[in-house]
C-alpha cells in the first residue's frame, strides 16, 4: 500500500502576513472589554456587535469570490484572520458557521435569487446560520435521519426534530438536512434546504450542557411550509453536498485551538516557576501545536487549489481534538490548582475547557467516526 | 531542483532500495558486514553529495531534496550512513573543502579542540565509525569555530553499536592530525541539529513503513474467519497510528524547509520532539497488530522499530528538545507565544 496522505507544506504569502499585522492591532482594542469566559469559548462565544465589526473589515466571506459580495481573496488569507481571533479569544461565534460553511454552500449550490437575498446579510455580520444534521435517532449515523420534508405544490412541508443544534437560538436561519423521498439507497433521497428560523411551526428548545451553558438546542419543525425555493442545489443530492461541506468543517485552525488559552495561561504560570517537567511539557505540546498547524495549513492551501483533502481533514480533526483534550489533563497535572469560576485566570480557563474539553471529539463527526473514514483510506474497510 | 527532478530524486531512491536492501543486506549488516553493492549504487546516484554544490562537484540540491533521501533511506532501513554522509559532506561543503575520493565520512559529536592543527577530543556513538574512512568535526580553535576532516585510525576507535545494530564507535582523539581544516561561519551546535534533522527525517520514513506493513499484515492475517483488519478495535489503532505518521511526515519537511530558509532552530527541535512522540505510539501498535510474529527476529518489523527505539534517544530526545522550545517560550513570554510559532522563530 501508499500513504494516501497528501500533506505538503503550504506557506502564506506576503499578503495574508500582511493582513495578520492588521488583524492582531485590529484584536489589540475591539478585545479590551471581552471577558475571560467569552475568551476561552474561542468560536463558541458570541458577540453579535463583534460579528458586525468583523464584517465592516471585509473579514467575513474574505475568501468568497467578488461577484457574490466576497472580497476575492485567497483560502490562506482567511485562515490568518481565522487562526489569530482564535488565539486572542475572539467571540467569533455568531458569524463563524455562516462564514465557514454556509455561505460557500450558497454560493456553490444556491440559486441567484437565494445568494442576493442572503449572502449580503453574512458578509455584514448580521446573518448568522446553524447546522441541522443531527437529530435524536440520527447521530453519527448521519444517514438514518427521519425529518420529512414532503412537496406540496410549490412548498415542501417539514415534520421532525433537529438535536444537538449550536446557537440556533440566535441564528436566522438553519441550512438543513431533511429527506425528500424513501431510496433504497440510504443515501439517497436526503435534500438541502435554507430554513428561515422564523417561520411558523418553528419550536426553538434550548439544551443546557453540562458546564450549565445553552449552546445545544433542540429544533423541532410541526407542519413547517418551507417555500420550494429554498432548496438549495438538487433534490435527492444532499448527501454529496453535504460531505463537500465536511472538508470545510473539519480541518480548521478552530479543530486544534479550542484549549489555546489554557496554553497560554500556563506559559503565564510557569514564567514564576522553575520546573522542569512543567517546562518540558510546554515545549512538547508547543511542537504538537505547531505540527498540527501545518498540517491544517497545508489543507487549506488544498482547498485553494481546488482539491478535496477529505481525507486530510479527517487526520487533523483527530489529531487536533486529542489535542485538545489532553490540554486540560496535562494543565491540572501540572499545575496542583482546582478549576474555580471564581478563582484566578488560569483556574477560570481550567473550569471552563475542562468541562467542554469532552464535546471536541464529538462535534462535527465523532473520534470513531474519523478514524473509520481514515480507515477506509488506508483500505482497510 | 524543480518539482520534477525532486519526483525523479524520489522514484530513483525508492528504486534503488527496494531493489538492493534485502532483509538479508540488512541481516548481514547487523553481523558487521559492510553493504558494499548498496553503498556503490548510492554513490553511483551521487546521493551522498545531495547538498554539495555543483562548483564543489556536488548535486546541488536543497534540504527538501535531502529530506526525500533521508526518508527514504529509513523507509528501508538502509543499513548504511547516507544521512551521515549527506550532512558531512554538507558540512565540509561550508568550510570549502572537498571530500578525499573514495572517502565514506563519519561525523564527530562531542566538544574537540585543536592546538597547531592537532585535534583532541572524544566523541562517543559516532554513527558508522568502524566503517568509515574519515572524520567530520567542528571544532574550537581559540577563538575560531573550524571545520576539520580526519583520518579514522583503527586505534583510535572502540567499536559498539545501538539497539537496531548500527555501528555507533567511540572515538578518543589525542593529538591526532587535521588532514585538513578550514573557519566556517555557522551555529556551534551545528553537528547536533543537524543530526537532530537527519534523524526526524529517517524516523518519518521508518514510521511509514510500520504503517504499511502493518495494514498490509492486517489485510493477510485470517482470525474469526476474517481479516483482522476487517474488526473495528484494529481499524481504530491503524487510524492513529496513520495519524501519527501523517504529522511526523510534516513535522520533518517544515525541518527541512525551515533549513533551506535559514531560520530551523525552531523547527527542528519541534520535528524532534514531535516525532519522539509518534514513535511511542506508533511503534506499540505496529508490534500490537503484528501479535506475537512481529515479535520474532524472523518477522522484519522489528528492523524498522528497533531504529526508530534508538534514532529518538540520538542527537537529543524529544523532551531535550522539547525543553529548548518550552524554556524560549518562558522566556519569550505568553505574549509572544502566539507570534513565535507563526514567524517559526524561538528567539522573537
Amino acid at each position: 500500500m501508499n500513504i494516501p496522505f497528501n500533506f505538503r507544506l503550504t506557506d502564506f504569502p506576503v499578503e495574508a502576513e500582511t493582513l495578520r499585522l492588521e488583524v492582531r492591532e485590529f484584536l489589540s482594542s475591539a478585545l479590551v472589554d471581552v471577558p475571560k469566559e467569552t475568551r476561552a469559548e474561542t468560536w463558541y462565544g458570541a458577540d453579535e456587535g463583534f460579528s458586525r465589526k468583523v464584517g465592516e473589515r471585509g473579514w467575513i466571506g474574505l475568501s468568497w469570490p467578488t461577484e457574490y459580495g466576497g472580497s476575492g481573496r485567497s483560502a490562506m488569507e482567511r485562515y490568518v484572520v481565522l487562526e489569530e481571533m482564535l488565539t486572542a479569544g475572539a467571540p467569533v461565534g455568531a458569524h463563524w458557521i455562516a462564514d465557514r460553511q454556509s455561505g460557500p454552500l450558497i454560493i456553490r449550490y444556491g440559486t441567484p435569487e437565494q445568494q442576493e437575498k442572503i449572502l449580503p446579510g453574512i458578509l455584514r455580520g448580521e446573518t448568522y446560520f446553524c447546522i441541522g444534521m443531527s437529530e435524536p435517532d440520527s447521530g453519527s449515523d448521519l444517514a438514518a435521519l427521519r425529518t420529512k420534508a414532503e412537496k406540496k405544490g410549490d412548498k415542501y412541508i417539514v415534520n421532525g426534530t433537529k438535536l444537538w443544534t449550536s446557537g440556533a437560538q440566535r441564528c436566522q436561519y438553519m441550512i438543513a438536512l431533511f429527506r425528500t423521498s424513501k431510496e433504497e439507497d440510504r443515501h439517497g433521497g436526503l435534500s438541502q434546504f435554507i430554513v428561515d428560523l422564523s417561520l411558523p411551526g418553528v419550536t426553538i428548545r434550548p439544551i443546557i450542557d453540562l458546564a450549565g451553558r445553552h449552546h445545544f438546542n433542540e429544533v423541532v419543525f410541526e407542519d413547517v411550509e418551507v417555500p420550494e425555493t429554498m432548496l438549495v442545489g438538487k433534490e435527492g443530492d444532499g448527501w454529496n453536498q453535504v460531505t463537500a461541506e465536511l472538508a470545510l468543517e473539519r480541518s480548521g485552525p478552530e479543530r486544534y485551538l479550542s484549549s489555546y488559552a489554557l496554553l497560554q495561561e500556563l506559559i503565564k504560570e510557569f514564567s514564576e516557576r522553575n520546573d522542569y517537567e512543567g517546562v518540558t511539557e510546554i515545549g512538547r505540546q508547543m511542537a504538537h501545536l505547531t505540527t498540527l498547524r501545518q498540517m491544517s495549513v497545508s489543507v487549506a492551501g488544498m482547498l485553494n487549489d481546488g482539491e478535496n483533502p477529505a481525507l486530510e481533514a479527517s487526520v487533523v480533526k483527530d489529531l487536533g481534538a486529542v489535542f485538545e483534550q489532553d490540554l486540560p489533563n496535562i494543565a491540572h497535572r501540572l499545575m496542583d490548582l482546582e478549576p474555580d469560576n471564581q478563582g484566578n485566570d488560569f483556574q477560570k480557563y481550567l473550569a471552563i475547557l475542562t468541562q467542554i474539553s469532552p464535546s471536541f471529539s464529538l462535534r462535527g463527526g465523532t473520534r470513531e467516526i474519523l478514524r473509520g473514514i481514515i480507515a477506509r483510506g488506508l483500505g482497510l474497510r | 531542483m524543480t518539482d520534477e527532478t525532486s519526483q525523479l530524486l524520489s522514484d530513483t531512491a525508492e528504486k534503488l532500495f527496494s531493489d538492493h536492501v534485502t532483509k538479508n543486506c540488512i541481516i548481514d549488516a547487523e553481523k558487521g558486514t559492510w553493504p558494499d553493492e548498496l553503498w556503490s549504487e548510492v554513490i553511483a546516484n551521487g546521493f551522498n553529495l545531495i547538498l554539495v554544490p555543483e562548483e564543489l562537484g556536488g548535486v546541488g540540491g536543497n534540504w527538501m531534496n535531502a529530506g526525500i533521501l533521508f526518508k527514504a533511506s529509513g523507509r528501508y532501513q538502509a543499513p548504511i550512513p547516507l544521512a551521515e554522509n549527506i550532512v558531512a559532506s554538507y558540512i565540509l561543503s561550508l568550510a570549502g573543502i572537498s571530500q578525499p575520493q573514495d572517502s565514506i565520512l563519519t561525523i564527530l559529536n562531542g566538544a574537540f579542540v585543536a592546538e597547531k592543527d592537532l585535534l583532541s577530543g572524544s566523541s562517543p556513538r559516532t554513527p558508522f565509525a568502524s566503517h568509515s574512512t574519515h572524520g567530520v568535526v567542528l571544532y574550537k580553535d581559540g577563538s575560531d569555530l573550524k571545520v576539520g576532516l580526519i583520518k579514522i585510525d583503527k586505534n583510535d576507535l572502540k567499536d559498539s553499536n545501538n539497539i537496531a545494530l548500527e555501528n555507533r564507535g567511540h572515538i578518543e582523539l589525542d593529538k591526532a592530525s587535521l588532514i585538513e581544516n578550514s573557519k566556517v561561519d555557522c551555529d556551534s551546535n551545528l553537528v547536533k541539529k543537524l543530526g537532530a534533522l537527519m534523524r526526524s527525517n529517517q524516523m518519518s520514513g521508518a514510521l511509514e513503513s510500520i504503517l504499511t506493513q502493518s495494514v498490509r499484515y492486517a489485510n493477510e492475517r485470517i482470525q474469526f474467519g476474517r481479516p483482522i483488519g476487517k474488526f473495528q478495535a484494529i481499524q481504530q489503532d491503524l487510524a492513529v497510528l496513520s495519524t501519527h505518521v501523517a504529522a511526523s511526515s510534516v513535522a520533518a519537511d517544515y525541518a527541512c524547509s525551515s533549513m533551506d530558509k535559514g531560520n530551523p532552530d525552531f523547527a527542528i527541535a519541534v520535528a524532534k520532539s514531535r516525532i519522539d512522540d509518534a514513535v511511542s505510539v506508533g511503534a506499540g501498535i505496529a508490534h500490537q497488530v503484528h501479535g506475537a510474529i512481529g515479535f520474532t527476529y524472523e518477522h522484519g518489523l522489528h528492523f524498522a522499530t528497533r531504529r526508530l527505539w534508538a534514532w529518538r534517544a540520538e542527537y537529543g530526545s524529544g523532551s531535550e528538545w522539547s525543553k529548548v522550545l518550552g524554556e524560549k517560550a518562558i522566556s519569550n513570554g505568553a505574549d509572544k507565544f502566539w507570534p513565535s510559532i507563526t514567524q517559526g522563530e524561538l528567539d522573537i
